[in-house]
């Protein structure tokens, strides 16, 4: 179980997440919503133990958050993350695998083999003889997806694996994820721009805005009501043909919504 | 050709520093600092004249100053913003200081002309101990951190929540660079030090995807163009650090024109 009790994060003078409490149960799919700047990658670093809180704790499978924990992956936004190098994805995987640790960059057999399972595990197999350079955007996520998969961690933060990625390859990514997360037994958190994709795969959804935090059920959370409260005005859900629409009068609400 | 004590040592200590910079240079191309490591061998030339003008070995002066400048380079890291300009600015000035540091200084030509432009025929026995002590070090500290320097270079985000300490190893490193910085600049001279360090290591990327079989062909590369471009320089009398600097850019030309 991954806990939040009563947690501020203050950056720059502003709180990102001021007194929130929650939890995540264990090999749940939560999906991660909200504005840009609400506050979900901040979160996922406070969960690494990268960002420092101004209160509260966050316990993670028992053991507060630290730094260097093996048992998350984390997968980072990509277009912060990899060069455009000529390394190709095995020997990017294999370094990885075992990157925290002193010593040459050596793979002995063990090695080879966790880092090609981990590729097997995201229909990859082709990348790894394939130069990072070389690699298209859907190519690129599911490289770090393994990356992310190295150590056998018991949970995945994937920090919006579904940018610049086209609908059918975005379903594909989502239909990856919800099969490790069965496969691997996973508590997989996933920041996401649009709710519509992950309708049918996520068990909960926690939606950020303005500091605040709420989580739920997609019923539960995304209705005019709840999101009213949390960006503090008038906000319209509307729900038609499967797919759930936010919208707003006020013009940077609307700005801010439209992604929801 | 080798009938001769100084050809000799030419080769010894042209060997020495090839292979040294061809590691280290491999990591410098892969994290994108190649500019930082020339900057740091035009810092290296004013320590090498202050050094001579206090009567200090031009040698100790450039290495401490140059350890000094990669140090302080990797402390400051990303907030260096706009980093191009801040080091271009560093290195003009540095460049400056040293010409101003030789006017006072008397067997000017010589002189300079050894720093700028290297003299491998001129090294003598003392300065190839201290070259071998030098990559004894520098590669045993590499060899150390290779694995984490990798993952943080390739992965940094990953890499920092896996517990691999960004700024820590970013500092080691370019203080490495430093290192090797003072030994190149002994061979082929302050200017060309982008010979040795940059030209195989760029070279060997563009031919291999993978990383450890990379690294060694860059210090192969590097060592096959110091002796080559030695072995010209005694049949034609043409300088050896022209030679070397011609066979760098020319192998990295050619690998450009091979398709990837």
């Amino acid at each position: 179980m991954i806990s939040l009790q009563n947690v501020t994060i203050t950056r720059g003078g502003q709180d990102v997440l001021r007194d929130i409490s929650l939890a995540f149960r264990d090999s749940e799919f939560v999906g991660v919503l909200g504005p840009n700047g609400a506050g979900k990658t901040t979160l996922f670093r406070a969960i690494l133990g990268l960002q420092p809180l101004s209160a509260g704790r966050i316990e993670v499978f028992g053991a507060p958050a630290r730094r260097g924990n093996q048992d998350i992956g984390y997968m980072p936004q990509t277009r912060s993350t990899l060069p455009p190098s000529n390394i190709c994805g095995f020997d990017v995987l294999a370094n990885a695998a075992r990157g925290h640790e002193f010593g040459l960059p050596l793979s002995g057999r063990r090695l080879r083999e966790e880092v090609m399972a981990a590729l097997e595990d995201v229909d990859g197999v082709e990348l790894a003889a394939r130069p990072l350079a070389r690699l298209s955007g859907g190519q690129r996520q599911r490289l770090l997806l393994a990356t992310a998969l190295l150590g056998a961690p018991k949970l995945l933060l994937l920090d919006e694996p579904l940018i610049s990625l086209d609908p059918a390859a975005q379903a594909a990514m989502i239909a990856l994820i919800a099969r490790l997360r069965r496969t691997r037994n996973l508590t997989v958190l996933f920041a996401a721009h649009d709710i519509n994709p992950l309708l049918a795969s996520m068990d909960r959804v926690l939606y950020l805005s303005g500091g605040h935090a709420a989580l739920g059920t997609v019923d539960e959370v995304i209705t005019s009501e709840g999101l009213s409260k949390l960006y503090g005005s008038e906000i319209e859900v509307l729900r038609a043909g499967g797919r759930i629409f936010v919208l707003s009068d006020r013009p940077d609400a609307h700005n801010m919504c439209d992604h929801a | 050709m080798l009938d001769y004590d100084f050809m000799r040592h030419a080769f010894l200590a042209a060997g020495i520093v090839a292979v040294l910079a061809g590691f280290v240079g491999y990591f410098l191309v892969l994290r994108g600092q190649a500019f930082a490591g020339h900057a740091l061998s035009h810092v290296g030339f004013a320590g090498a004249t202050g050094a001579v003008l206090l009567g200090v070995s031009p040698l100790a002066g450039m290495l401490g100053v140059t350890v000094l400048g990669g140090v302080l380079m990797g402390a400051l890291g990303e907030k260096l913003a706009e980093r191009d300009i801040a080091i271009g600015v560093i290195l003009t000035m540095s460049l400056g200081l040293g010409l101003l540091f030789l006017h006072f200084f008397t067997s000017y030509a010589t002189a300079a002309t050894a720093l700028l432009f290297g003299d491998v025929l001129g090294v003598d026995l003392p300065t190839i101990y201290s070259l071998l002590g030098l990559a004894a070090l520098s590669l045993g500290i590499l060899g150390l951190i290779a694995r984490p320097l990798l993952f943080a270079s390739l992965n940094p985000e990953l890499a920092e929540a896996k517990g691999v300490s960004l700024r820590g190893l970013g500092l080691v490193f370019l203080g490495i660079v430093g290192l090797t910085t003072a030994a190149c600049a002994q061979i082929v001279g302050v200017l060309l030090v982008f010979a040795l360090m940059v030209g195989p290591a760029a070279t060997a990327q563009r031919l291999s995807t993978r990383l450890a079989p990379g690294l060694v062909l860059a210090a192969g590369i590097a060592l096959a163009e110091a002796w080559a471009g030695i072995a010209l320089s005694y049949y034609t009398d043409w300088p050896a650090s022209f030679w070397i600097s011609a066979l760098s850019g020319g192998m990295y030309l050619l690998s450009l024109s091979r398709r990837r």
